[in-house]
Parts: structure tokens; sequence; C-alpha cells
């Protein structure tokens, strides 16, 4: 029973608990929405233990949805999505109670958009039909426009837009890409279907088509991750974003770019994605990203700024990982998915409770803060130290398997991004000597209020599951191996007999 | 059931939607002869034409249910289901357009119930449109639509904007017909036949696919077809006239007189010259032209009513590409993309309708401003709707511009489907503005939208859009299954390569 619904219950019980959101009283809202999402973690959490170490799809469920095109309903997670659902699950309930005094207008349509959010966000990571995937993929476009655009800073409407477009060209050309696909793979099997089943049990005979298929999905999931150069959107929607948006858009919106090139653009085309000129681009891609992005970060007077540009190096990680192709890479870059998503989640939530307090993200408007809030001063040194990869922290556990992993098949790449590594120590510690430590020079920083018990919840969470990645991974590494493994046989496999008919 | 058209009682059957609809029209005359003073005599002519379009209905339907079929020689009109789904859609059409009306023209101070008459005398002649299986019988229909379309684009006479829209409508439509009619001339010449599938016929057996006369002919009737649907570069007519006439009969002339002259198109191509290889080129580019021009110049438009003229161009560049994948599946796409579209846009006009008084004419997109706080419900169907013209998945725009991308990509025409993603993208810039006003910005003024009011009827046609556009968009399954039958209906001839070509396995299969 819970086997076959809980992915179904995930993707309705938010979508439900956001209409019954939109008809409580305004000032119940918020903590009706925290009950739901609260929920909605505790339905997850049991994927946990039941999810059995083993390689392919579990929790499966696939109904037919719109027969005459060979569209179903199928949805299921193996060892790789398994880790975003619950991540989303875990992130989704702090970025409610997160926003409890940020968000002081127009209460009820914004809880009610975080949970029609986080269905949209799951539905992403457990499709397994590519109209599913691409329907889900869009509609949680919708209510993050919203949460930007109307929540947002100054220039929301600009950044709103710009998240929208970008994301909204990749994603149109990914769905041509599909078509195309279906239909080529319709020519030689006779069954027109976007089972994702389907279509990887009958790869290849693609021919030169594969290339530009290849294409299509590689903008849609580069302008997602985000890839250097198409980064360009990610700094203004995160400047702009509430808290709880930024939160989101870096701890799962961004794993969405990542998450897709794992689960379709190198299985479905392994030919493409092991040629050797395509590797070394998106390599080469990847190398900018960690150097260029921990660049801009360092220059960067706004702290959420800064947190932006390292989220582009962050991901330049995952993409080396990814690109590797070893166990380890890959194990280490969807650690990484993890751990960004923790530590950046948490320096968002910091940045949003600074802000909270002195209405500015600037740097330089604080100083010498630890000593007025020292429990604030202390979560953000962990949390900093975690983001540049401090051992016994997460962020070192997930870069050093990347390292590991990538240095064995490209190793002056994996040299150059350990250079991403000191850079990450180059902007943040500066910024954090900038915000809290460094004399207080400013009288209104002097009355600051420490962080109160709520975000004290918000944070706690976060830091546990910092120490815990830092110190143990083993359980995590442990349920992603089997499916890193199969991925990785099936894709080099699969890249070799393509080559070789060619 | 089978209709022998040569036999006057079978053709009469085989005519009853057309029939009912000219009847109901007979009896509307007669009560407007007596009643047209007041308001309620206004009212009482619109509830005589709803019920002559629910009968004419009902009649399509009893056709439908039979499965009515024609044998025989070929005649004047068609028999098959195309024709049935296609009249649903136009009396649907013109129904909600009634029912829009019904406030606005009290509000406007429109005391016309001719306006009523007119509706349906340029309904039944779309009828005739998608239903003649002859040249002629197009053409009928097509200047009955056009001659009362004429005139209800001018209906409000104290308006300068809509005589001279009435007039340009006029000028530009008299022109498009007579280059219809020559082409009709040159088609004859060559194939000395106007029915439909005999010219068909004869250009298949005289292997006619390359005579000039012939091609000069269906490069007119192109001509003349283009001008109708707005399609790039014979579109000059449309924003003006859009722009200019009341906002209801905008919302109908958007949707069903665009709707039957695509249809009659769609018919014309597939029956008569599917063997003519030279149209999917001209279509092709005439695609490519409408969905590049109609998306730009939409970006930079800042008034609703204009942009939504030009996205209505935007989109019969869209149905093109369904003409140009020359296949029963692009006839079943362009059918469902049909239905999507002119629910979208049928809502989207009864919304610009309620918002505009008196000179709805200048309500800009930043008018529209803080909408969401003031009228929750009015901005979420805007809303919906403009997702639903953007293409978003969860409306039926989405599911209609899949088809159209499914046929596309099954008639190998990845170019062009690459163009209508690309353009489709273009028009989020114009669509999300209206989004964008609605919920992000502040309202000017407290009495900012104080007048909007949509009506009770209004409210219903905007409700039953709406919740259409979400339920298609979900559960699309009976209209793909009826837009699939309607599409085999147009006898794609057998020796179209590209409809073979792709007839193995297309998303037919279950």
């Amino acid at each position: 029973m819970y086997r076959h619904w809980v992915l179904t219950a995930l993707l309705a019980w938010p979508v439900l608990a956001g209409l019954t959101v939109l008809l409580v009283p305004a000032r119940l809202a918020k903590h009706v929405a925290f009950a739901a999402s609260l929920v909605e973690f505790a339905i997850s959490v049991p994927l946990w233990w039941t999810f059995a170490p083993d390689g392919g799809m579990q929790f499966v469920l696939d109904v037919p949805w719109i027969p005459a095109w060979g569209i179903r309903y199928t949805v299921g997670v193996d060892g790789i999505s398994l880790f975003m659902v619950l991540l989303t699950t875990f992130l989704v309930p702090l970025s409610v109670l997160g926003s409890y005094s940020y968000i002081t207008t127009r209460e009820r349509p914004f809880y009610c958009l975080m949970l029609v959010l986080t269905s949209g966000m799951i539905g992403v990571f457990v499709a397994l039909d590519l109209f599913f995937f691409y329907v889900m993929w869009e509609v949680m476009l919708i209510p993050m426009y919203f949460i930007i655009g109307v929540w947002g800073g100054e220039r929301r409407l600009y950044a709103a837009l710009k998240f929208f477009v970008y994301t909204f060209v990749g994603s149109l050309l990914m769905l041509v890409a599909i078509l195309a696909l279906v239909y080529f793979v319709s020519q030689r099997t006779g069954v027109y279907s976007f089972s994702y089943a389907h279509l990887m049990a009958h790869l290849g005979g693609l021919g030169p088509v594969a290339f530009w298929l290849f294409g299509a999905f590689f903008l849609a999931f580069a302008i997602k991750v985000p890839m250097f150069p198409f980064h360009t959107w990610l700094p203004d929607a995160h400047v702009e974003a509430p808290t709880a948006g930024s939160v989101l858009l870096a701890g799962v919106l961004l794993k969405m770019g990542t998450y897709g090139f794992l689960r379709f653009a190198l299985p479905l085309f392994p030919s493409v994605a092991l040629h050797p000129a395509v590797q070394r681009v998106i390599v080469a891609l990847s190398l900018i990203g960690i150097v260029y992005g921990g660049l801009v970060a360092m220059v960067q007077p706004d702290f959420k700024k800064l947190i932006a540009y390292s989220s582009v190096a962050h991901l330049g990680f995952v993409m080396l990982g990814i690109w590797a192709l070893t166990l380890q890479s890959v194990q280490g870059a969807l650690l990484v998915m993890i751990n960004h998503g923790i530590s950046t989640g948490a320096l968002f939530f910091l940045a949003g409770m600074l802000y909270e307090r002195r209405h500015s993200r600037l740097i330089e408007a604080f100083g010498g803060i630890a000593k007025v809030v020292p429990m604030l001063a202390a979560v953000l040194t962990i949390v900093s130290l975690s983001s540049i990869g401090l051992p016994a922290t997460n962020g070192f556990v997930g870069e050093f398997l990347v390292l590991l992993g990538t240095f064995r098949i490209y190793p002056v790449a994996a040299m150059i991004a350990t250079a991403g590594v000191i850079v990450a120590a180059m902007y943040l510690l500066p910024a954090l000597q900038r915000v809290i430590y460094n004399p207080l020079d400013k009288r209104v920083n002097e009355t600051l209020p420490d962080l109160s018990l709520r975000e004290l919840a918000v944070l706690v969470p976060l830091l546990a599951g910092i120490l815990w990645i830092g110190v143990y991974p083993k359980p995590i590494l442990q349920r992603m191996e089997p499916s890193a493994r199969e991925l990785i046989q099936s894709v080099r496999l699969n890249a070799a007999v393509f080559t070789a008919e060619r | 059931m089978n209709l022998d058209l040569a036999q006057s009682g079978d053709l009469l059957q085989a005519l009853l939607p057309e029939l009912v609809l000219t009847g109901s029209g007979l009896v509307l005359l007669l009560v407007i002869a007596w009643r047209h003073r007041t308001a309620a005599d206004l009212r009482l002519a619109a509830w005589v034409t709803l019920a002559g379009l629910a009968a004419a209905g009902a009649a399509a339907w009893w056709l439908w249910w039979h499965t009515a079929r024609a044998i025989g020689s070929p005649g004047m009109i068609a028999v098959d289901d195309f024709r049935f789904v296609a009249d649903w859609l136009l009396l649907g059409t013109a129904g909600l357009t009634v029912l829009v009306s019904f406030d606005y023209l009290e509000r406007e101070r429109l005391l016309a119930p001719e306006y009523y008459a007119l509706l349906l005398f340029a309904t039944l002649g779309m009828l005739l449109m998608v239903g003649g299986d002859d040249l002629m019988v197009v053409f009928l229909g097509l200047e009955l639509m056009s001659v009362a379309v004429y005139v209800l684009a001018g209906i409000n006479r104290h308006s300068p904007a809509a005589a001279e829209a009435a007039l340009k409508y006029f000028l530009l439509g008299a022109f498009a017909s007579g280059f219809l009619l020559y082409g009709i001339a040159l088609v004859y010449g060559a194939t000395a036949a106007t029915n439909l599938s005999q010219i068909g016929a004869q250009v298949r057996t005289l292997g006619l696919g390359g005579s000039p006369m012939l091609l000069i002919g269906l490069g007119l009737l192109l001509v003349g077809f283009g001008f109708k649907v707005a399609a790039v570069p014979f579109h000059m007519w449309a924003p003006d006239v859009y722009d200019g006439s009341p906002t209801p009969v905008t919302g109908y002339m958007a949707t069903a007189v665009k709707a039957a002259a695509f249809a009659a198109l769609l018919r014309v191509l597939a029956e008569s010259f599917s063997d003519v290889r030279a149209w999917q080129q001209i279509v092709w580019w005439l695609a490519v032209a409408t969905m590049v021009v109609g998306n730009l110049i939409a970006l930079a438009q800042r008034t609703v009513k204009r942009m939504l003229a030009y996205s209505s161009i935007a989109h019969a560049g869209y149905l093109l590409v369904a003409v140009a994948a020359r296949s029963s599946l692009g006839s079943a796409a362009f059918v469902f993309y049909l239905v999507a579209y002119s629910l979208t846009t049928l809502a989207a006009f009864a919304l610009l309708a309620a918002k505009g008084r008196d000179g709805e004419r200048d309500v800009l997109i930043d008018d529209l401003a803080g909408l969401a706080t003031r009228r929750p419900w009015h901005a979420l169907a805007l809303a919906v709707c403009m997702l639903s013209l953007l293409g978003f998945p969860g409306t039926a725009g989405f599911i209609g511009k899949w088809y159209i991308l499914v046929a596309a990509t099954t008639a190998r025409q990845l170019p062009l489907a690459a163009v209508l993603v690309l353009t489709s993208v273009v028009s989020a810039g114009y669509y999300l503005p209206v989004i964008m006003a609605m919920y992000m910005q502040p309202e000017p003024s407290e009495q900012a939208h104080a007048g909007m009011r949509l009506g009770r009827l209004g409210g219903v046609v905007v409700a039953v859009s709406v919740a259409g556009l979400l339920v298609l968009g979900v559960r699309p399954n009976r209209l793909l299954d009826l837009a699939r039958t309607s599409g085999d209906g147009l006898r794609a001839s057998p020796a179209a390569p590209a409809a073979t070509a792709v007839s193995t396995p297309t998303p037919t299969g279950r």
C-alpha cells in the first residue's frame, strides 16, 4: 500500500493543502501551511527505511493517462532521485517556518504557492514519463515566478520575467527534442510512448540527430543548473526573491538541472554525452563556472548575490563530477547536490535573517556583530565553513569525492577545481569577517536581536544535517551507490556500443 | 446513416443544421420587425438567437450520432465528422458571443437587435464554408459570413473608430474575395470542376501538379484565405479592425471567423490539392512569417486589445503549422487547437469587454495593475487565459500546442517546430506582462477597477471557458478522440506521400 501510493501522496497532498490554505483565515495560513509541510515530510521519511539499496526504480506507480498519445502517469524513485525528494520535503517546512515574519502581505496565496511549488518539484524528481516530466518541469515555474514577482525586492518584475523566460526557452526546445526522440523511437519500434523505461530500452539508432536532441536537453538543463554562460538569471532571481524563494531556488530548483543530466541527458544520449569533444566543452564550462563563480562572488557587495555566485561555483563541481562519470565522482556530485541544498539553503536563511534585522543585504552594513548576536554569528560561521568545504562538515565530503573521482579521468581539471575550493575560502571568509568580526562601528548594529526560537528551529535541523553528513555520510552513499553504478555502467556500455556502430 | 446527396430528401437531411439556422434566422427577423425598441426586446432577440444556435447544434449532433456519410457521386456539401465538429465549434463560439453581448450591448447603449440577426447569418455562412464540398458553396458561405461581419464591425454607429474598422474591413475583405473568386475561376479553368473531390481526382488523373494555371489559381486561393485568417503578409487589416470593433464582435472575429476560414482552407487543401506539392512550401513560409511577425509586433503593443489582435495573428501562424504538416494528424491537431484557442480567446475578450467602459479601445496593459487585489476571480481567469495562450502545461493551450508539435515532428518538420517554440517564448514577453500587471503591481487608485462589471451571463461564459481550459489541459482524452476522428474524416487522398508515410506509428495506437 505505502509502496504504491507514497509518491502520489507526496504529489497530491501539497496541492490539496495549498487549496485549504486559501480557505482558512489569513492569520492561520502560515500555521496550516507549516503543518501541511510537516505532514509532507512525515509521509516522505519512511522512504529512507523502506528504500532497498538496490538498482532500478522503486515505489513505482504506472497508470494510463492519455492513451491515445502513449502518455502514462508513471512515478518512481531510485537512489538518485530519492535524496532529491527527501531534500525537498526537508527544506519546505523550514522555508515555510522561515517565512513567518518575512512575508507580511497576501499570506494565503504565498503559502499556497509554496505548497504547489512543492508538488511541482517532487513531480520533476519522480516523473518517469517524459510528458509528465515536462509538465512538472513547467508547472513549478509558475509558483516560483509569482513568489519572486509578488513578494520580491525592488527589481522583482525584471528578475521574475528573466527567470521565467530563461527557463522557458530551454524547456520549450527540450519539448521539441522529447517529441522528436519519441517519434524516432516509435519509427523503429512501432510503439509511440513517452515512457522513460521504453525509451531507455530502445536507445541508439538516432544518428547525427542525437547531437541536436542532446543539445536541446543540454540547453534546458544547463540554464537551470545554471552553467556558465547561462547563469545570468540566477543572481537577479536570488537577490530579488524572498528568503523562502531563494532557499528553494538554490536548494531544490537548481538541482533539477543536474538531476536532468543524470536522469535524461546522459542515459538517453550516451554516445553524444561521452563524445570527447562534447565532454571537453562541458568539463571546461564546469571549470569556468567553478573559478568564475568564485571570483565574481569575491567582489560582491551584496551578501545574497555573493551566495548566488557561490552556487554557480558549487554547481560547477556537480557538473564536473557527473561528467567525469566515475563512481566516486557521481556519488560526490550527488552529495554536493544535497550539501549545497543544506548549506546554501542555510546561508540564504541567514542572509534573510540579517536582512530582516537591518533591511539591508549589503555586507558593509554589518560588522562586528558577533558580540551582539553570538548565536547568529556562530551559526553563520559553521555554515560558511561547511560551504567552503572544511573537513568534518558536509561540504568537504562531497567535493572531496568529486575531486577524487575526477582526478582519475581529468587530472588537470581536478587540479583546477581544487583551486576553486581555495577560491571559495577567499570569498566566504572575508565576507564572514566583514559581517560578524571586525570592529562594531555602526550604532544601529549594537541593538540587533539574536536568533529567536523560531529562527533556531529553522537553523538547527540544517546544522544537524551539515554535521551528520560531514561525519557519517555512509548511509547516504550506501543508498545511492547501486543506482549510480547502474547509471555509469549503462552510459559507458551504450556509448561504446553506439560509437562502435558508427 | 448513408445519405445520397443526389436525392433531395437526403440532401435536406444533410443540410439540416444549416436549414435549422436559416429558419431561426427568419424567425428572428420577424421577431425584431415587431420588437426592436427596448432593452427587453434586445434580450428577447438574444434568446431567440441562442435557441436557434442550440437547435442547429442539436441537428449537427443528430447527424453525427447517426454517423451520417455521403454516398454516391460527390455533392455540394460534405457529410463528415470534420464538418460536425467544426459546426459545434462555430455554433458554440457564436453562442458564447451572444451571452457576452447581452450585457455589453445594454451597457454601450447599442439598442440594435439586428446585431443578433447578423450574428446568426454570419454563423450560417460559416457553417456553409466548413461544410461546403464545392468551391462555389465555400465562396457563398464566405460572402454571407463576410457581409454580415462587415456590418457587425461597424454596428456602433456613434464610434468613428468602428466606422473606420468596418470600412477598412469591407474594402480589404472585398479585395480578398476577388482574389478568391479569381482563384476559383482559374482552378475551374485548369480542372473543369468546382467540386473539391472532383478537382482532386482531376489533378491526380491528369497529372496537373505542375500546371501553371492551377498553381496560379491555388496561389490566389491561398491569398484569399490568407486575408480571412489574417496570415502575414495579409494581416494588415486585422489589428485596426479588431481594435475598432465592439469587443464581443472582436472576440467573434478572432475566433469564429478565423476558425471557419481555416477549416475551409484545410478542407480545400486536403481534398483538392493533396497532390500539389507546391502549396506546402507556400504554407511553410506563411506559417513562419505569421508566427515571427505576429509575435514580434505583439511585443510592442501597449493596449490589451491590440495585443490580443496581434496574438491572434500569431496563433494563426501556429495553426498554419498544423496545416503544413499535411497529414490527418495535422488536421486533428488543427481541430484541437482551434477549440482550445477559441475558448481562451473568447474568455479573454469577455473579460476585456467587462473591463472597458465606453472607450474600451484604450485599456492599456498597465490599466490592469492591481486587478488581483480588487477582483481576484477575474484576475485568475485572465491569468489562466494568458497561460493557455502561452501554451503552458495544465491548460488546453498546451495540449493544443503539443499536438501541433507532434504533428510537425511526425511530418519531419523540425525547423517549423523549432520556430513555433521559439516564437512561443517571445509570446511570453507580452502575455506575462498582463499577469504581472494584475498580480505584481499595486493598483493606481481605489477606484481603478470599480467600473469592471462582467454580468451574470458573462460570468457564466468566462467560468465555463476557463473550467474547460483547465479540464482539457489535464484530461483531454475525449476531445482528442473527437479531433482524431474528425481529422480522419477529411478524405486525405491515398496518393499523398506525406500522409501515408506517417500513418504507421503515429500516436494513434492504443
